[in-house]
């Protein structure tokens, strides 16, 4: 007991060390990634053949879309990267003790908890809530969905944003009161420059969502009209409350992954993160721009042609911060000295991705284009690109490269390899296909979809695959083939899930033990976190580290 | 090994019937089609213009550019060719071209972009008007030009599609929505419950049918032929089996279904909600 760690219950339930607390966060990330990966694997699987294979109707569909979307942004990517790394390298990268406030930082954690279980709950009461992540009304109100479903996931909504909206004041104050002396603004790890930029987005637009499903709530229970044409309300108000939260949210999910990009980089290429300043800047401007082109996802819902062109201008200019990061991670390897573990991969395979749906993202930012693809499959694969893969691709990262600093062993590296190749290659089959399926105008939010019915002995996934995609081609008409390919990509992902967990247990029980700095992180790429022992003390810091 | 070959064989034709998928007179996606549905509009003319001339291109390049400097900074700095790793951390002049070029290409994209999505929004003076009214889960569709001539379209369902007439699976309805050809079209869209959308990729349009507005596009049909197109926002249960399927006449054979269609539609009161109309005449 000589670094005063508290007994079990006390330490886990009763929380206030960030390590912990950080700790709790990833585990309950990967917990719930199990829980909307199943859901992914079973709408892939009900779309690998046309006709119903697993959902009684399209409400079970719809059910599962929106816990799978709900699930994915509150509950693994934000406490992954936000509560999970966050809590845990902020401190240590700006030298502090803890976070400014540890028992706030504690309720952060226990409200996910109950808003988890509100929003898995809420798809058992009723017919479940079938709205997409969106929650639109009128489909999200009594006339579309009666019943509670709804008003437990706005609960559940609710809750997870209080907690986001606590953990991100915490940030911002141990952010700018916390730093070790020296650390000035311009000299702060990318990483926490990127969570505090989270946070900014997180206190300014969580609180919008939080009053349009408020409306929503009184919508449906109090009998306002806020949403109701029929009351003198419109259900394009809330599109525009909804995305003004929700364009920032994706930044929100994006920025701390291209903070730990930016570092895993930087130490595999042995030199400092080229452009710092510009990368510091990009982040803070993808974060101003990201609040002023919400209505981009609101095309073709009937608002003015010069609003279009506005946020078509707008959201243009997304690309340039962007660029510029893209390239900064280029010239940060160019003139190094490379090495290729795990966690580099993964970076790599992120940027690859990222640049990938960055670019369908400029196809889809111009309105006259988006006529057409808006609502399609080219939709689901942009956003998986930048996030599924490219936020996701960031856990992974993460994960591998500061493992062996939070659990104090390290991975077997041929097993982390594996599990990258087999994620990137299934990935791709699952999302590169649907780019395909969206030109060619295939609806999004399907339980099933035009093509005629395989015969009896091409149904299911285990069949001759060469005879089925012969049969497949030669249809007339019908989204069947890529349908398909993309499933078969989400079983082989699906596997590699499996391959993770593995590692994950082996690692922690049976890792090989390692020393402060395990990846010689050299002078150029040095961060606190390596000047501390593998796991660092449950106090660290207690003589206080300066930067000269 | 056969079986590679045959895989091979599989692909390589995919590849081929792309081309002659996207060749035949577009109506619905085909399964090995790539990229846009066919136009039959100029309004799909000009975003497929802007598609497959200039955001294919600029795209493509792009990401063949960014994975070719990560390959090639793989292969000339790894640390076995390259073992010291050089210090620099700046070079204004290339981090200016990085943030000025992409303002060009920028450019480049937006004015095509800005004049087709003016071009897209609204006729100023169109020949006739048809309305669509949105309902879980069927279209109901209004020609004011025609007398009020309205009646709804529901999808056929899956046991009673004739495929010898080539009718297709979730995209054939019982009432197909006749058009002339090269007339300038107003199509008025609106929902009596939940958001729909209305969406045909032949024609360039998708208009959400918001209930409480009346959303504005227009079309300008040049080829006949049926076409077909799927509810575009969530909607509920049925989201999926609410298709759309018009087909594209000459005027003078307009003309003579208008007269027809009268005839077969004379009972539909758009005064009264078809399910009420539906109570009325017994039937559904």
């Amino acid at each position: 007991m000589s670094d005063h760690k508290p007994g079990f219950f006390t330490r886990w339930f009763m929380s206030t060390n960030h390590k912990d607390i950080g700790t709790l966060y990833i585990i309950f990330s990967i917990t719930a990634a199990l829980f909307g990966g199943w859901f992914s694997m079973m709408m892939r699987h009900e779309l690998g053949d046309p006709g119903l294979q697993l959902a009684a109707d399209g409400q079970e569909w719809n059910v599962w879309i929106t816990a799978h979307g709900l699930i994915m942004v509150f509950f693994v990517v934000m406490p992954g990267l936000i509560g999970g790394f966050g809590n845990w390298f902020v401190p240590l990268m700006i030298g502090a003790p803890d976070m400014a406030f540890p028992r706030l930082n504690n309720i952060s954690f226990w409200l996910i908890i109950p808003a988890f279980a509100l929003l898995v709950g809420s798809a058992f009461v009723g017919p479940g809530a079938g709205t997409g992540w969106t929650v639109y009304p009128p489909l999200s109100t009594k006339l579309g969905h009666p019943g509670m479903s709804v008003d437990m996931a706005i609960f559940a909504l609710h809750l997870a944003g209080a907690s986001s909206i606590l953990g991100a004041a915490n940030f911002i104050t141990t952010i700018f009161n916390m730093r070790a002396p020296g650390m000035t603004l311009h000299k702060m790890p990318l990483f926490v420059w990127a969570m505090l930029v989270t946070s900014f987005l997180l206190v300014l637009s969580l609180p919008v969502l939080g009053g349009a499903i408020t409306m929503l709530l009184t919508d449906r229970n109090f009998g306002t009209t806020f949403f109701d044409p029929a009351g003198g309300g419109d259900p394009i108000l809330y599109q525009h409350l909804f995305w003004f939260f929700g364009h920032p949210e994706v930044y929100i999910m994006i920025l701390p992954a291209f903070g730990i990009v930016s570092h895993i980089i930087s130490t595999f290429s042995r030199k400092p993160v080229f452009g710092y300043l510009g990368m510091a800047y990009a982040m803070v401007a993808i974060g101003f721009v990201g609040f002023i082109v919400w209505a981009h996802h609101m095309y073709t819902s009937g608002i003015s042609v010069n609003t279009q062109a506005y946020f078509t201008a707008a959201t243009l200019i997304i690309a340039i911060p962007t660029g510029v990061k893209i390239f900064s991670w280029i010239a940060t390897m160019w003139g190094g000295s490379l090495s290729f573990p795990t966690p580099m991969l993964w970076s790599l395979g992120f940027i690859f991705l990222f640049t990938v749906g960055g670019v369908t993202g400029v196809v889809l930012a111009n309105a006259g284009m988006d006529t057409v693809l808006h609502d399609t499959y080219y939709v689901v694969a942009h956003f998986h690109y930048v996030l599924s893969l490219g936020a996701v691709f960031a856990l992974f990262a993460g994960f591998y490269y500061w493992i062996g600093k939070m659990s104090g062993r390290q991975y077997p590296e041929w097993a982390g390899k594996l599990h990258f190749w087999m994620t990137f290659i299934g990935v791709n089959l699952v999302f590169f296909p649907q780019h395909f399926l969206g030109l060619a105008g295939m609806p999004r939010q399907y339980v099933d979809y035009p093509a005629p019915l395989p015969p009896e002995h091409l149904q299911g996934p285990l069949v001759n695959p060469i005879e089925k995609i012969q049969w497949m081609a030669s249809q007339e008409y019908g989204y069947h083939l890529w349908n398909y390919v993309s499933t078969m990509g989400a079983y082989l992902s699906g596997f590699a899930v499996i391959v993770f967990l593995l590692i994950a247990f082996y690692t922690i029980f049976f890792g090989r033990k390692v020393g402060a700095n395990y990846w010689n992180a050299g002078p150029e790429s040095m961060t606190f976190e390596w000047t501390l022992s593998s796991p660092p003390p449950f106090h660290q810091f207690e003589i206080q580290p300066k930067i000269k | 090994m056969k079986k590679i070959t045959a895989l091979f064989l599989t692909l390589t034709g995919a590849l081929v019937s792309v081309s002659q998928a996207m060749a035949a007179i577009g109506v619905s996606a085909t399964p090995t089609q790539l990229g846009l549905t066919e136009a039959a509009t100029p309004q799909m003319e000009r975003i497929t213009w802007f598609h497959n001339a200039l955001l294919m291109w600029v795209i493509t390049i792009i990401v063949i550019f960014v994975t070719g400097l990560m390959i090639w900074v793989a292969i000339r700095y790894n640390r076995k060719a390259n073992k010291e790793a050089s210090k620099t951390t700046h070079h204004v002049m290339l981090e200016i071209c990085w943030t000025v070029l992409p303002i060009v290409i920028l450019l480049v994209i937006a004015v095509p972009s800005f004049k087709m999505l003016y071009y897209l929004d609204r006729t100023e003076n169109p020949e006739m008007t048809l309305k669509v009214t949105g309902y879980q889960w069927y279209w109901g569709y209004e020609y004011p030009d025609y007398d009020n001539l309205s009646f709804e379209s529901y999808m056929i369902p899956e046991d009673e599609i004739d495929e010898a007439a080539g009718q297709k699976r979730l995209l054939s309805t019982d009432n197909q929505v006749v058009l002339p050809i090269d007339t300038n079209i107003q199509i008025l869209t609106t929902s009596a419950d939940v958001i729909h959308a209305f969406a045909m990729p032949a024609f360039g349009i998708k208009k959400d049918a918001v209930p409480g507005r009346l959303n504005e596009t227009w079309i300008n049909i040049k080829k006949p032929g049926v076409y077909f197109g799927q509810c575009s926002q969530i909607c509920g249960i049925k989201h999926a089996y609410m298709p759309i399927e018009i087909k594209a006449v000459s005027k003078e054979e307009f003309a003579a279904w208008i007269i027809e269609a009268k005839e077969k539609f004379a009972n539909n009161d758009k005064s009264l909600h078809p399910m009420q109309l539906a109570v009325l005449q017994g039937v559904k």
